[in-house]
């Protein structure tokens, strides 16, 4: 699915990442961890072709995304379900409209997909919050409306960057079952998070593994944690 | 869609509308009434560069057809030899090359062309005025110098006047003002465009938040582009064809043409230059855009 090879990223000055070979292969599920800036966000802009690596290869579904033109990158971002923590809607359009957006961008707003977005939304719980307008939804209801966005159009990814980042813990397990039900469905997953008891809750559920960023470099974490 | 192809069929495009495509992009407040205004105000003047142009060409040809093809002959002799001058120099164009009729004006026709200097009751035939020989040209015309030559040695009050001397400056004058006219469309046209990217990159820039977010959901440039052509075309167009009536108007109400007025009644449309404008709004909205899709293109190229 997505495949990094040797891949370095440099912001300017220093490197950021270095020499980090990484393959997410279909249905699994991968927690990324590491301190704050430790280049967490950045590595899953790379996933999903928001930067273009430095040094090295990365490959989206089998394509070397230099090779990419933009419609191809849009393209792959339709496959690609992205969560942020800082996640961003059309503030004038309503929740339901957003979660839909997707689907309106690539013309198949009429396609089966859009009949689900009842059943979407109510998955998510925000039936009732369906007419809302984003501003006016809490942080929890936020996050859970972007997890519906990014997998409306059914990708085969899922990237999310602290999706529990502002929101309390029986929220954030509310949104990590979503994340696991998503990865049972046979959706690959990756969950960029610091939060280590999220990490701990999510094994006891599904086989997840961990990668770990440090000193710019990705090693997968014992089974310790 | 793709916006490699022809520019009317994406005008018909845009026109039969993307509304989905327009709605992803909030809706602009007050700025979008100044691309309006801006758009109506340059058609309206567009529409008197226009009715210039054509009638400074209308006066150009007018000058230069009908008085390249004729000459004068001034016969300015004693009365006593004024008519056997007359003959002679007939005679003589009679063999000239280039000479397709060539007659004497009458005593009235003479009386008729003083009357607006001396008035109605000039006794001619008291005066030394001189008989003028009206010359009508064919192909190529006449030699002038020859001809004076001719004239000189057989008719010695003969003077050839073959109005060149001063049409040339006129026909000259009226040229230039027709290029001004034209140019001033160039130019009105190229402000519209500017206009337009400015306003359009503003737009961009103000919708960089909803752009980035489009991205990220799989939203082709082209789509997102969509959004903003559209919306600026559309602008442009109703604003140009607003400007453009009233332009159009304010022509039809010049005071019409008449022989007293000169040039300045002239200027309007004749018969079917009442048509050109119509032209000038869809110029207008071809523009605006060609504009804002190399703004949003420009943009877009720019993010992720």
């Amino acid at each position: 699915m997505i495949e990094l090879e040797n891949v370095a990223y440099s912001y300017g000055g220093g490197e950021l990442l270095s020499d980090i070979s990484l393959k997410l292969a279909p249905g699994s599920f991968h927690f990324l961890t590491g301190p704050s800036g430790a280049g967490k966000t950045t590595l899953l802009k790379l996933c999903y072709g928001a930067l273009l690596p430095t040094a090295g290869y990365v490959r989206l579904f089998d394509a070397d995304v230099r090779g990419l033109d933009r419609d191809d990158i849009a393209a792959v971002r339709r496959r690609v379900g992205v969560v942020h923590q800082d996640v961003q809607f059309l503030d004038h359009l309503s929740v339901s409209d957003n979660v839909s957006l997707p689907l309106m961008v690539s013309g198949r707003q009429d396609d089966a997909a859009g009949n689900d977005l009842g059943e979407l939304l109510s998955w998510v719980g925000l039936t009732n919050r369906a007419d809302a307008m984003p501003p006016e939804l809490s942080g929890g209801e936020r996050q859970r409306a972007a997890v519906a966005r990014a997998v409306i159009m059914s990708p085969d990814v899922v990237l999310a960057d602290e999706p529990t980042g502002n929101i309390d813990w029986e929220m954030s397990q509310r949104l990590l079952r979503l994340l696991i039900e998503l990865n049972k469905m046979g959706k690959t997953v990756l969950i960029a998070t610091h939060d280590l008891s999220l990490i701990r809750a999510t094994k006891a559920h599904v086989q997840a593994r961990v990668l770990r960023i440090a000193n710019r470099r990705i090693q997968l974490a014992g089974a310790d944690l | 869609m793709k916006l490699g192809g022809g520019i009317l069929q994406h005008l018909r495009a845009l026109v039969a509308g993307d509304r989905q495509a327009d709605r992803v992009v909030p809706p602009s407040g007050f700025t979008a009434q100044l691309t309006v205004f801006v758009a109506g105000a340059m058609a309206f003047l567009a529409v008197f560069a226009l009715a210039l142009s054509l009638a400074a060409g209308r006066l150009a040809e007018r000058w230069g057809d009908e008085l390249a093809q004729s000459a004068t002959i001034r016969i300015v002799a004693p009365l006593d030899q004024r008519q056997a001058q007359t003959e002679a120099a007939l005679r003589i164009l009679e063999t000239t090359a280039g000479v397709a009729t060539a007659r004497a004006l009458t005593d009235e026709e003479q009386q008729a062309l003083l009357a607006p200097w001396f008035g109605p009751d000039l006794a001619l035939d008291t005066l030394p005025v001189p008989r003028l020989i009206e010359v009508i040209e064919e192909g190529d015309g006449i030699d002038p110098v020859g001809l004076r030559l001719r004239l000189s040695a057989e008719v010695p009050g003969a003077v050839l006047d073959d109005h060149g001397r001063w049409r040339a400056p006129l026909v000259q004058a009226a040229d230039r003002l027709r290029l001004l006219g034209w140019l001033s469309i160039v130019l009105i046209g190229a402000a519209v465009a500017a206009m337009v990217t400015l306003a359009a990159s503003a737009a961009l820039a103000a919708n960089a938040q909803v752009i980035a977010v489009l991205r990220l959901v799989g939203a082709q440039d082209d789509y997102i582009a969509q959004a903003f052509i559209r919306r600026f075309t559309l602008r442009t167009l109703a604003g140009a064809a607003v400007g453009t009536l009233l332009g159009v108007l304010a022509v039809a109400l010049l005071p019409s043409a008449s022989d007293v007025g000169g040039f300045l009644t002239g200027l309007g449309f004749q018969g079917a230059h009442w048509l050109l404008p119509i032209v000038i709004p869809l110029l207008a909205a071809g523009v605006a855009f060609a504009a804002t899709r190399a703004a949003a293109r420009r943009t877009l190229r720019g993010l992720t």
